[in-house]
């Protein structure tokens, strides 16, 4: 295998995001849309308004982090009473019953990695704009672990599901999703939608442009 | 020979013929360019014929039970997603109905729609526009988080009842690994030159 040295976009080609079919760049690539040439797919030099799209899902998502804390998880209702549980007392019940383990794995996948990918995303979004690239291999390292991560923060929402389906009529017990589920929802597509904003590209653009 | 540009960092690359089970990576950011799979198309149809059997039990068998004295209650796959559809939080509901029922079975039958047809030597229609399809619904496809789900569960409920795992939860359990497997035998790069040499 040989590499170029070169990035596609200095050597005038276009790499299809679907089938990356590497064609010479359209004319009319800059003015309107064009489609690639093999699979149909549109066209993208770097995927569109990366960074404003990128900047504006993570501000929504940390917008939709604070109800989806905040607010009820789950409503439990048993004999007369109804006690309400955010993603934190639930961690804390597992910590005081003994499944310390259970606690972890919520606590992680429900606060701590949606924060982390926050933390991440503003970080590559600032190295890039500020032109802040030292280390683009470990940079792009750490998209990629953003991009694997996002997805396990589904785990609290489909306990719910499975909770509700449990814990029926017929018991004595009744438990039902709480506001913060939808928030919590929000957040999760939100963050994920905004990792597949980002092109790790720009990444190397940055370095490529120092070079010059 | 054939030129690629890295998806990760636009680092063009010139590749030989590479020989199978072979993986090209880039040279700049280490991302793999792609994967040679050998017998591709068989491996494919195999796995995936293997999890939509598998994919049938897990919705129409028992899925999770509780016992608690007299009181036993029985719920399948579904049970939770209309529940939560009942109690009328429909967001929810569609995106656990998305990412663990629906998401799965589109990946199967895309796959079946495009490999059936390769492996007679002909080209479904809209072949490519499906195999697309296909690439951009990955991500949310999120059985192996819902097995997660139902260990938390299980342990969340083992005091106050006893939970008994069904049929289905087995079959669900191996569809994750089956599903895992027919995805990782897709040579998307065989596909797509098929795709392309076929019109």
């Amino acid at each position: 295998m040989k590499a170029t040295h070169t990035s596609a976009l200095r050597l005038g080609l276009v790499s299809c995001g679907a089938c990356h079919l590497l064609s010479r760049k359209p004319q009319a690539l800059d003015h309107g849309i064009t489609y690639c040439p093999r699979c149909g797919e549109e066209l993208h030099q770097r995927k569109p308004n990366s960074i404003a799209r990128t900047w504006a899902l993570v501000i929504a998502a940390m917008v939709f982090y604070i109800p989806a804390n905040v607010l009820p998880m789950t409503i439990t209702s048993a004999v007369g009473t109804v006690s309400a549980d955010t993603i934190m007392s639930g961690v804390i019940y597992f910590m005081q019953h003994g499944s310390w383990e259970i606690a972890l794995v919520i606590f992680t996948a429900s606060v701590f990695v949606p924060f982390l990918k926050f933390i991440i995303l503003i970080y590559l979004l600032l190295a890039v704009q500020f032109k802040l690239v030292k280390q683009p291999k470990d940079l792009t390292r750490l998209y990629r672990f953003t991009e694997a991560i996002g997805r396990w923060s589904m785990l609290d929402i489909y306990v719910v599901t499975i909770l509700v389906a449990l814990v029926k009529l017929g018991f004595l017990a009744n438990i039902e999703a709480g506001p913060a589920a939808l928030y919590f929802a929000l957040v999760v597509v939100t963050t994920m939608v905004a990792a597949e904003s980002f092109d790790p590209r720009l990444i190397w653009d940055v370095v490529e442009e120092k070079h010059e | 020979m054939h030129r690629i540009a890295c998806h990760e960092c636009d680092l063009v690359h010139d590749i030989p013929p590479m020989p199978a089970r072979a993986t090209a990576r880039c040279v700049r950011c280490n991302a793999v360019l792609f994967r040679a799979q050998a017998n591709s198309i068989d491996r494919t149809l195999a796995w995936t014929f293997a999890g939509l059997v598998l994919y049938v039990v897990a919705v129409s068998f028992p899925f999770l039970a509780m016992k608690n004295g007299p009181i036993f209650n029985e719920t399948g796959l579904l049970t939770g997603i209309q529940l939560l559809f009942e109690q009328g939080i429909i967001p929810l509901a569609t995106l656990v109905f998305l990412t663990c029922v629906l998401i799965p079975l589109i990946q199967m039958l895309g796959l079946l729609y495009i490999f059936v047809p390769l492996k007679l030597n002909l080209r479904a229609q809209y072949a490519m526009p499906v195999f697309r399809l296909f690439k951009h619904v990955k991500p949310w496809s999120m059985m192996e988080i819902y097995m997660l789900g139902i260990l938390v569960s299980i342990v969340k409920l083992g005091k106050m009842a006893t939970i008994i795992p069904g049929l289905a939860v087995i079959a669900f359990g191996l569809l994750i690994f089956v599903l895992n497997f027919a995805l990782s035998s897709v040579d998307s790069h065989m596909v797509w030159e098929r795709l392309e040499g076929g019109s």
